[in-house]
């Protein structure tokens, strides 16, 4: 998760993946671990709890390249992965701030 | 009626209702509680390995002959750090086994305490999926669950770490959940499936590409059958050898870097590669820009994450390759395909395969066949990782799925004879042969004293050229022949090692007749070491050299 030069920033596209997942002490890790592990930065991540408590919300954005399809299909495929989905980057303008501080 | 048990019990109680009959491991402090369960257990047997990686791998030979996910235990820290190799194994080929690990008990996880390591962190890459059980009634749902995963969908490793205060924790019991087994596949697209048919009776020049993925899912006769009415000459992957009788016509044997000529120039000419459990691998394609270069492509997987993946699919099918094929056959024509059948043998006539030395025993084809002479298709073949099993895949008549074990993605040393031990333990009633090499078998050799303990059925064939010799012969192809680290200059006396063991052990270079002697060795029950020298300079050939393409292959 290291910060990008704000050059490279405007010359990567990016994509905002939305990841509902069960939640337990080890999910975090085999999420952002598959991304990692194939020399992908993820440049950001939320993680919040969703609906009753036993399901998270997992948003990461990363580096848009033509791998990305392939990477989605093998997060999909984590037994603890409910759903990935593509959304707009949103969410990461408006928490912005808190890193700007 | 409620009973009272321990974690420990409770897990053994879910093995055994699991069905399995046959555990290997080794014990130590933090897995002792459900090693004292298993004690009490009449249903499931234990066999003590000397390594833990020789458990690891025992369990991958028990799952490889039959199919069934199969068990192996280990303590925390350096038990648990010694499975991680036979686990990336299992991940890498898609065998189902679950890992039973001890750990540290809950309160001490962290704090750096005696023989702890984090094994559920070191185990995520290289598992299907893992689990750290945090309390005995989990238990309950973990091991089931486990089972499941590993059977389900394309195979794999399932990991299952639990601390030492979950296996003495006690709870009542009230009921026991079923046992865990592999989920219902999805069902091919009827869509998909009409228009693979719709391109396999279009094709001029197809050809069938069965991967291990045929294997495990039992789909060998229909893929053959397939094969058969459409006129599909047919290749294998390494995984897949076995999958269809090598000496059937339409068999065109193992494709990739060390296939035969032929057979990789016949997929060079062909237009329409049907994939099936098959992932594109590397060894497989050479230089995947120039692998099949006309071909469209069928992809049939039941890996969604296979499609696409290395080469972009005409017609991408996600299923169980077994139904797939199921519903393919009846929707395909009826074809002999002269004109294609006449182009391959021409192929065959003009790129014989070359298995010089096959009558001589003495050499390392003809000691191979020399073998295979002395058993039929009920023996199970297993190998280490070399040029030995190069050979071994080149030549030896290979004629039933299950009937071959060996490490293809992570080519692993030191599998063979633990996995062939696992094997025997599985199948008593057949021989296991298991052909190694004087480097690999030094990797696990202390299971040959389990060998010896548990008289299992297994004829090792050690093929001692004293060298690592797929390194030499790629220092002296591609180096500059400078051999560097890939000479032993001392070599044990292997006969003497394997009789230290307690097995009997045959020496082939002082036997006057070497085909007798082989006979006398493999038809005595129980254990033996078979050791012949081989000559270092013999390579693996053909080969494709490292990131050429298929075509451009060197040697025979």
């Amino acid at each position: 998760m290291n910060a990008s030069l704000p050059a490279e920033n405007q010359r990567l596209s990016r994509a905002v993946l939305r990841i509902d997942v069960t939640d337990h002490a080890g999910v975090m890790s085999h999420v952002v671990g598959l991304f990692s592990r194939r020399a992908c930065n993820v440049e950001a991540i939320l993680c919040l709890p969703a609906g009753d408590g036993r399901h998270s919300r997992i948003w990461l954005q990363v580096e848009d390249n033509p791998r990305l399809p392939a990477m989605i299909r093998q997060v999909e495929k984590l037994i603890d992965v409910q759903s990935v989905a593509r959304c707009d980057a949103g969410i990461f303008e408006r928490l912005s701030g808190l890193a700007a501080g | 009626m409620n009973e009272t048990l321990t974690g420990a019990q409770i897990t053994v109680r879910l093995l055994e209702r699991q069905g399995i009959r046959t555990v290997a491991g080794i014990p130590g402090g933090a897995i002792l509680p459900i090693y004292d369960a298993l004690g009490q257990s009449t249903a499931i047997r234990h066999v003590l390995a000397r390594h833990e990686q020789g458990a690891g791998f025992m369990a991958q030979g028990m799952a490889r002959a039959t199919g069934e996910t199969a068990v192996c235990l280990a303590s925390s820290g350096p038990g648990a750090t010694n499975l991680l190799t036979a686990i990336a194994d299992a991940k890498l080929d898609s065998i189902p086994l679950v890992a039973i690990t001890g750990q540290v008990p809950q309160a001490m996880i962290g704090t750096d305490a005696f023989q702890e390591v984090d094994t559920y962190g070191l185990s995520i890459p290289i598992t299907k999926h893992n689990f750290l059980v945090s309390s005995a009634e989990e238990l309950l749902e973990v091991i089931p669950r486990a089972f499941a995963i590993a059977a389900s969908g394309r195979p794999g490793p399932v990991l299952v770490d639990i601390p030492k205060d979950v296996q003495t924790q006690a709870i009542e019991i009230a009921g026991w959940p079923e046992p865990g087994k592999a989920a219902p596949t999805p069902a091919a697209e009827p869509a998909s499936i009409a228009a693979a048919a719709a391109m396999i009776d279009a094709a001029e020049r197809p050809i069938l590409y069965l991967g291990g993925g045929v294997v495990h899912s039992g789909a060998a006769p229909l893929a053959v059958d397939l094969a058969e009415k459409a006129g599909l000459p047919t290749v294998m992957t390494l995984m897949a050898l076995g999958a269809m009788p090598v000496d059937h016509p339409l068999s065109l044997g193992m494709l990739g870097m060390h296939g035969a000529r032929h057979t990789n120039l016949a997929l060079d000419e062909c237009d329409l590669l049907i994939a099936v459990g098959a992932r594109f691998d590397d060894r497989a394609t050479g230089k995947v820009a120039a692998f099949c270069p006309q071909a469209k492509i069928i992809h049939i997987d039941i890996d969604p994450a296979e499609l696409d993946k290395i080469k972009a699919a005409h017609v991408g099918i996600v299923a169980d390759v077994g139904q797939a094929l199921a519903e393919l056959l009846p929707a395909v024509a009826t074809r002999a395909r002269p004109a294609w059948t006449a182009r391959i043998a021409a192929l065959q006539a003009a790129f014989p395969p070359a298995l010089p030395g096959c009558d001589d025993p003495r050499s390392h084809f003809g000691l191979i066949r020399a073998v295979a002479a002395c058993l039929d298709r009920d023996a199970v073949v297993a190998t280490d990782v070399g040029q030995h099993q190069m050979w071994v895949a080149q030549a030896y008549p290979l004629r039933r799925p299950r009937q071959w074990l060996t490490s293809g993605g992570l080519g692993t040393m030191g599998f063979g004879v633990p996995a062939a031990i696992g094997a025997a333990l599985a199948e008593p009633d057949r021989t296991v042969v298991c052909f190694t090499g004087d480097g690999s078998i030094l990797m696990n050799i202390q299971e040959l004293a389990t060998a010896a303990e548990e008289s299992v059925n297994l004829k090792i064939v050690l093929m001692d050229n004293a060298s690592l010799g797929l390194v030499h012969q790629q220092q002296t192809l591609f180096y500059g022949e400078r051999l560097f680290a890939s000479q032993f200059r001392r070599t044990p006396d292997f006969v003497a090692v394997a009789r230290g063991f307690g097995i009997s052990a045959v020496d082939l270079d002082q036997a006057a007749n070497p085909c007798a002697a082989l006979i006398d060795a493999i038809s005595r029950p129980g254990p033996c070491l078979i050791h012949a020298s081989i000559d270092v300079e013999q390579k693996v050939y053909p080969m494709v050299p490292p990131g050429a393409a298929n075509r451009d292959m060197i040697g025979a």
